[in-house]
């Protein structure tokens, strides 16, 4: 398998990473050399093994239904790069 | 710096002999010395850690001492730490002041060990020379033109140059025990699950585990006692009863049956560190162990099985760093979307990037059966291999590493190389099997050589009692560099 400096471009657009020309052709050949690592999974016979997710067998909890947090609102926005009146500010996404 | 193990420090402290105030203050001073040629730290506050250490003889005076109140320890910069920066070792996080307290970072202020500050490390805990931290590379006490090993490399090294007493760390694939083995002190990464991940910055959720790293295997166990225990705020925690790790200590080694995994043996292994590994199993033997020949045949899969898996699990959790609740953001950007991709184009760093990309690439559409699920059944057939060897012994040995440091800059060029760094150390992260590195010897050029102990599930008493009198018979874990 091979990555073409497109795919790596594609790639990079789903995980939300602006990416040049440039930079895809120089991630395209380190990629690859790390997928050539990585194929050598591809011989063994794995049928009939169940996948292993988690080291232990865990499961979801439940706790009781009451609040349990404190409002923090005010100390975990101040650290946000921009807020107005409580609110988180991004781009105007809705015209 | 007096050589002192925690045991000591912690007496001298009950019976009043020093202050956790001088103690802190005796640490702090050497760090202000030595940092700057290591950069072990990115940030120290002496404020806030003589503060802390006031708290701590306070607690000593009125009789309400734990075992090791008053000792000081740092803290890699992957625990969330309440009012102190915590940056993963990113620009991502080059500004973010954490609103609260790693559960690992509570148990040791309940216990009232002050915080010396934040260790370097490799950016989001991606790397195995502390070469991708945004805050500069770390270098090896012992020679500092050499990696100390990561990611935990600035609490390896700062253990190393004694600039703290201890240090935690955590270990997704090698993270705590290749930095031991390079610096020359002892690591130790828990049985997935007895360590809470709450507050400590997730990389890979299924494999990340903290654990203690400290000159020896005693300051180990101590410490473990320190940070293990159930915590509701991780789902994967584990509900068990307390354990006292120190409780095996002193049992001696007649009958241990050490395991001799032969693919650790193999080629590629560098001919100095077998040597000195082979020296070890020797000197275990004079204390009263066996050794059993075995084999864990897909061992060699396990880089590629973490390659897929570790990026798969990070792609996912590095999803949450786009610039809108806090750390960087972008100075200039047109949409919504813009702002994510430049955000996260100009903070993360080249290996971070590399990574998502491949976990983004095998949980895509078309290739989630080739890649994920085959990496999650061969993971299967790993842990299977251990299950089988432990019928057979009670510890596995082996190196920790196929070489000594290497040179800052020889493989930060290569991914690929510097992935092969962590063949012996993956497979435990993927089964989820207790581990440990201790020191062992040195090489021709005095660089430190680790010695790797695999246990079975909950065995760390038992491997803590195996490296504890190992180190009663040698002394390479009080050697210290004398360069610096």
């Amino acid at each position: 398998m091979s990555l073409t400096p497109d795919d790596v471009k594609r790639i990079a657009r789903l995980a939300r990473i602006e990416t040049s020309d440039a930079e895809a052709q120089a991630t395209q050949a380190q990629l690859n050399s790390i997928f050539d690592l990585i194929a050598a999974m591809q011989a063994v016979d794995t049928r009939g093994v169940s996948p292993m997710a988690h080291a232990q067998e865990v499961y979801q909890r439940l706790r009781d239904d009451v609040v349990t947090e404190t409002d923090r609102h005010a100390a975990f926005q101040a650290i946000a790069p921009a807020v107005e009146n409580g609110l988180y500010l991004v781009p105007k996404v809705i015209e | 710096m007096p050589e002192t193990s925690l045991s000591a420090l912690a007496a001298q402290l009950a019976a009043k002999q020093i202050s956790s105030r001088e103690l802190a203050q005796a640490y702090l001073d050497r760090i202000a010395a030595l940092n700057p040629s290591i950069n072990a730290f990115i940030t120290v506050d002496a404020e806030k850690t003589l503060a802390e250490a006031a708290a701590a003889d306070a607690l000593i005076a009125a009789g309400q001492a734990g075992p090791l109140t008053g000792v000081p320890i740092a803290h890699k910069d992957i625990f969330c730490t309440d009012g102190w920066l915590t940056t993963c070792g990113s620009k991502m996080l080059h500004n973010f002041i954490a609103p609260y307290d790693a559960h690992v970072i509570q148990r040791f202020k309940a216990a009232g060990m002050p915080s010396l500050g934040k260790t370097n490390m490799d950016e989001f805990a991606m790397g195995s020379s502390n070469e991708t931290s945004y805050f500069g590379a770390v270098k090896n006490p012992w020679n500092t033109a050499y990696v100390p090993g990561g990611s935990s490399g600035g609490a390896a090294a700062c253990v190393a140059a004694r600039m703290a007493p201890a240090a935690t760390g955590t270990d997704t694939g090698g993270s705590i025990r290749q930095p031991a083995a390079l610096c020359g002190i002892t690591g130790l990464k828990p049985t997935y699950g007895l360590v809470s991940r709450f507050g400590m910055i997730a990389f890979a959720s299924s494999l990340d585990q903290a654990g203690p790293m400290a000159p020896s295997a005693e300051d180990c166990a101590l410490l473990l006692n320190v940070m293990t225990g159930f915590d509701p705020n991780d789902s994967t925690s584990l509900d068990r009863e307390k354990e006292d790790y120190a409780r095996d200590l002193d049992k001696p080694l007649a009958g241990l049956r050490v395991g001799l995994p032969r693919e650790f043996f193999a080629a590629g292994l560098n001919s100095e560190v077998a040597a000195a590994v082979e020296a070890a199993v020797t000197e275990l033997k004079k204390l009263g162990a066996t050794t059993v020949d075995i084999s864990l045949a897909n061992s060699r899969l396990a880089i590629p099985v973490y390659y897929v898996l570790a990026p798969a699990e990070a792609s996912s959790n590095l999803s949450r760093f786009d610039g809108v609740r806090y750390g960087y953001r972008a100075p200039e950007y047109g949409n919504l979307d813009d702002m994510y991709s430049k955000t996260r184009a100009q903070g993360f760093g080249a290996e971070v990037k590399r990574r998502i990309l491949i976990g983004a690439y095998v949980l895509s559409h078309g290739y989630y059966d080739a890649y994920y699920l085959q990496a999650q059944k061969i993971r299967r057939l790993i842990a299977d291999d251990f299950n089988a060897a432990f019928k057979t012994c009670d510890v596995i040995l082996g190196p920790t590493a196929p070489g000594t440091a290497f040179k800052l800059g020889e493989k930060s060029g290569d991914p690929v190389e510097m992935y092969l760094n962590d063949l012996y150390t993956i497979p435990a992260n993927l089964a989820g099997l207790p581990g440990m590195s201790l020191p062992c010897g040195f090489d021709a050029q005095g660089l430190p050589i680790g010695l790797q102990l695999v246990g079975n599930y909950f065995s760390e008493a038992k491997m803590l009692n195996v490296a504890h009198q190992y180190q009663r018979a040698t002394d390479w874990h009080s050697r210290m560099p004398t360069n610096l």
